[in-house]
């Protein structure tokens, strides 16, 4: 039990055991499971002597932290003003349609996408703008975006 | 060994700079780096090393050749990726560029004329900065160094004069003659209240100590701003010495800035600044041998815009829910664990070693008599010159769209002036400034009386094919995602007043929708906790008072006059424009568009999904928007 969550109390022991430093501590377990895990939560407000709903609630409030796990390939189109007043919600649309996202879902179920909309990434000079696993595609139209889906699905499916 | 003073580390550098045969440097902005630029960085290295063309990376190991280094943001993301070769500046450079930019520039002393800015009203090729109308018609002052020194070399901010108005705080000024001297100076803050900054730290300082912090709100959450992401990725030090000086003011020993995780540049950047003051004793025990001390944490926050908020970002701080809370007790009073505190934001504390050096008087004469210095704005959109533009506080609005930011574009990016329609000032708290707003100078008060805000500064040009319902409801969507739940007035005001908007744009309101969405707003505006909630009205508000007709288009004719709302869209090939290229057949995603090669072609309305691909493909102008 307690060598399944080595790593996290090496995090924990980093930050020395301190309640006030709970989202740095969650920043960096997600950045080791890329999501959550409710055990792992569970476990760092056992540590940190701190109700476990105070780090549920810290999760759940907080954009960044996932508490289910996330797509194999992170697409994040923005959609910040400047993205915005330029189009990216026909983006965002065509690009839902493409991966058959539901409204409130942004995991495919085959787990191989997950799409993020977010506010924001100041590249307003290329809006709009997607990212897709950290490569940013600057002035993308909702074809072009199709095209980058089409192109990972491909690769997958060679790779399969 | 004994560490060397800011005066000889300032002396060394300049020496070593005089050695130099030119400087390369190369724009590494967040906009730049999307654009290529750490590939362009990447090929003068390789480019200088084929010819056997001496260069280095660090100036201060000595460097008789050439030094390549990488700036922060120069804000004229537009023209990206940007670079200067001595006083040449070049844009748009692409790493198979850089061949011919070394053979001519480095090696010859020509200008590679195809890369030079032309700027589109004169026509003219633009040789240095100077002569391009977007920074020439600037003031820079907080950003004057961005962009031109290496913000990943606290050597370089020192020999232009840096850290010296911390260590005259620190070793001839008291607490209240620093306190003073910024009240003195009327600057206000910057990251949207405009509050006197003076006078906040000088309730912090008369608060007991000995415990106090100094926060630095980087959380800039506001979409389509970036100023305070370019100061940080631009000229880190800046900030680190506003802190230092703020601390000195109210006497604190430790300090956070907190950054948005969005912006993972700012963060290494602001990382690396902190190292190097600390290995240069700027940070840390005994500062400049006064005896005091004082530390700074960066705290990377996990997106959420209320944090933006100082009572939220503080209980972020804490480890807790970013909720704000109930103000009085100030932070000044009783701030980040409970002890008195100053939270400013970044533009604010870059601003402060600027005004120690220039003076409090020689501030004064920037600006406005009630809103003194200059504002950095982000001016996105429908604009020619995206990018991040500093101007004197009461410029116009004219002023910075047109004459610096180069002007309104039409949606294929041509400039069109006249096709203005709006611009939003503030993002989600800030309010629409229209045609007859054109020439109000843009400063604190005179913004807060037409309804508006200067906020931290975004500004979003928006011509006239931009449906100001949808963009209403585009900033209330933001906002009331973001509503942190703590008051029911933001809560649920917000969401209710997003189901109407959603009425509104795909159709099913009535007058009465409108009646009570006005009515709402004012209530949400008045009952709710913080800013957030307050301010979440004002872009409902301020486009409802400007552009009534259209959510009566809407509403009554079930018809978005700028064909922009989905529901209410219907696109449509017009025979006679179209040429049958086929175009848009190919660019539509889900196969809609139908015809036969060289004739008229159509769109399915039932398969078409409104994705908007064909309008944009088109050469003709014959997909319309069925109004």
């Amino acid at each position: 039990m307690t060598e399944k969550f080595a790593p996290v109390d090496q995090i924990l022991k980093e930050h020395g055991c301190d309640p006030a430093q709970l989202i740095p501590i969650l920043q960096q377990v997600q950045d080791l499971y890329r999501y959550l895990p409710e055990d792992v939560m569970r476990h760092i407000a056992d540590k940190l002597e701190i109700s476990p709903a105070r780090v549920f609630g810290v999760a759940t409030f907080f954009a960044h932290f996932a508490i289910t796990p996330k797509g194999k390939h992170i697409i994040r189109v923005c959609n910040g003003t400047a993205c915005h007043v330029k189009g990216s919600s026909f983006v965002i649309n065509t690009v839902k349609d493409k991966l058959k996202l539901k409204d409130g879902q942004d995991t495919t179920e085959d787990g191989l996408f997950t799409l993020e909309c977010v506010s924001c990434l100041g590249a307003c000079g290329l809006a709009p703008v997607m990212v897709v696993d950290e490569v940013v595609h600057g002035q993308i139209t909702p074809a072009q975006a199709v095209k980058l889906i089409d192109d990972i699905i491909a690769a997958e499916a060679k790779n399969a | 060994m004994p560490k060397k003073t800011i005066e000889q580390i300032s002396k060394e550098y300049n020496d070593a700079y005089k050695k130099i045969t030119g400087r390369v440097t190369i724009c590494g902005g967040t906009g730049c780096i999307a654009g290529g630029s750490m590939k362009v960085y990447d090929a003068f290295q390789e480019e200088l090393e084929k010819r056997k063309i001496g260069y280095c990376l660090n100036i201060t190991k000595g460097c008789h050749e050439n030094y390549i280094s990488m700036s922060g943001c120069r804000g004229f993301c537009a023209a990206g990726p940007l670079v200067s070769v001595n006083d040449v500046f070049y844009t748009h450079v692409k790493p198979e560029d850089v061949a011919e930019i070394v053979e001519k520039t480095i090696m010859k002393g020509e200008v590679v004329d195809r890369l030079l800015f032309v700027d589109p009203n004169s026509h003219k090729h633009c040789k240095t900065i100077a002569e391009i109308p977007f920074y020439s018609k600037q003031e820079r002052i907080l950003l004057h160094d961005c962009g031109r020194i290496n913000s990943e070399d606290i050597n370089e901010y020192i020999a232009h004069g840096g850290y010296a108005q911390a260590k005259r705080a620190y070793t001839q000024m008291t607490d209240e003659e620093v306190c003073k001297e910024i009240m003195e100076s009327g600057l206000r803050g910057r990251g949207g209240g405009g509050f006197p900054t003076g006078k906040k730290w000088d309730l912090t300082r008369i608060e007991k100590g000995p415990k106090k912090y100094v926060i630095c709100n980087a959380d800039e959450g506001d979409p389509g701003a970036f100023m305070d992401r370019s100061v940080m990725e631009g000229n880190p030090n800046a900030v680190i010495e506003g802190m230092m000086i703020a601390a000195r003011a109210i006497g604190a020993d430790e300090g956070y800035i907190y950054v948005r995780m969005e912006y993972p540049l700012a963060v290494k950047r602001m990382r690396i600044a902190i190292k190097e003051a600390e290995e240069l004793g700027l940070l840390g025990k005994n500062i400049f041998g006064s005896g005091k001390d004082f530390d700074i944490h960066v705290m990377e926050g996990a997106g959420a815009f209320v944090c933006g908020e100082e009572t939220a970002l503080i209980a972020s701080v804490e480890g807790r829910r970013g909720m704000p809370k109930v103000k009085p007790p100030f932070p000044s009073q009783s701030g980040l664990f409970g002890k008195p505190t100053v939270i400013n934001n970044v533009e604010t504390l870059a601003t402060v070693p600027k005004i120690m050096e220039m003076g409090a008087k020689e501030f004064k004469k920037i600006g406005t008599l009630t809103s003194p210095g200059t504002k950095t704005f982000a001016v996105t959109g429908h604009i020619a010159n995206t990018g991040l533009v500093e101007v004197p506080m009461g410029t116009t609005l004219r002023q910075v769209i047109d004459d610096v930011a180069g002007g309104t574009t039409n949606d294929d990016g041509t400039v069109n002036k006249a096709a203005f329609k709006a611009a939003q000032i503030g993002g989600p708290s800030g309010g629409c400034l229209t045609k007859e707003h054109l020439d109000i100078p843009l400063d604190f008060d005179s913004l807060k009386s037409v309804g508006a805000m200067v906020g931290s500064g975004g500004l979003v040009v928006m011509n006239e094919k931009t449906c100001m319902v949808n963009v209403a409801r585009f900033f209330l969507e933001f906002t009331q995602r973001e509503s942190c739940g703590k008051c029911v007035p933001c809560r649920e005001g917000t969401e209710q007043m997003l189901t109407m908007l959603n009425d509104i744009v795909e159709g099913r309101a009535t007058l009465k929708t409108l009646e009570n969405l006005e009515d709402l707003a004012k209530a949400v505006q008045k009952a709710s906790l913080c800013a957030l909630g307050k301010t979440a009205p004002n872009p409902v508000l301020s486009t409802l008072k400007h552009f009534k007709d259209e959510y009566l288009a809407h509403v009554v004719e079930k018809r978005c006059p700028a064909g922009v709302c989905k529901a209410l869209a219907r696109f449509e090939i017009q025979a006679d424009k179209c040429k049958g290229c086929g175009m848009c057949k190919r660019a539509c995603p889900v196969q809609a568009i139908s015809g036969e090669v060289g004739k008229p072609h159509h769109i399915d309305p039932k398969k078409c999904i409104k994705c908007g691909g064909c309008k944009s493909t088109c050469k003709f102008g014959a997909v319309v928007t069925g109004a």
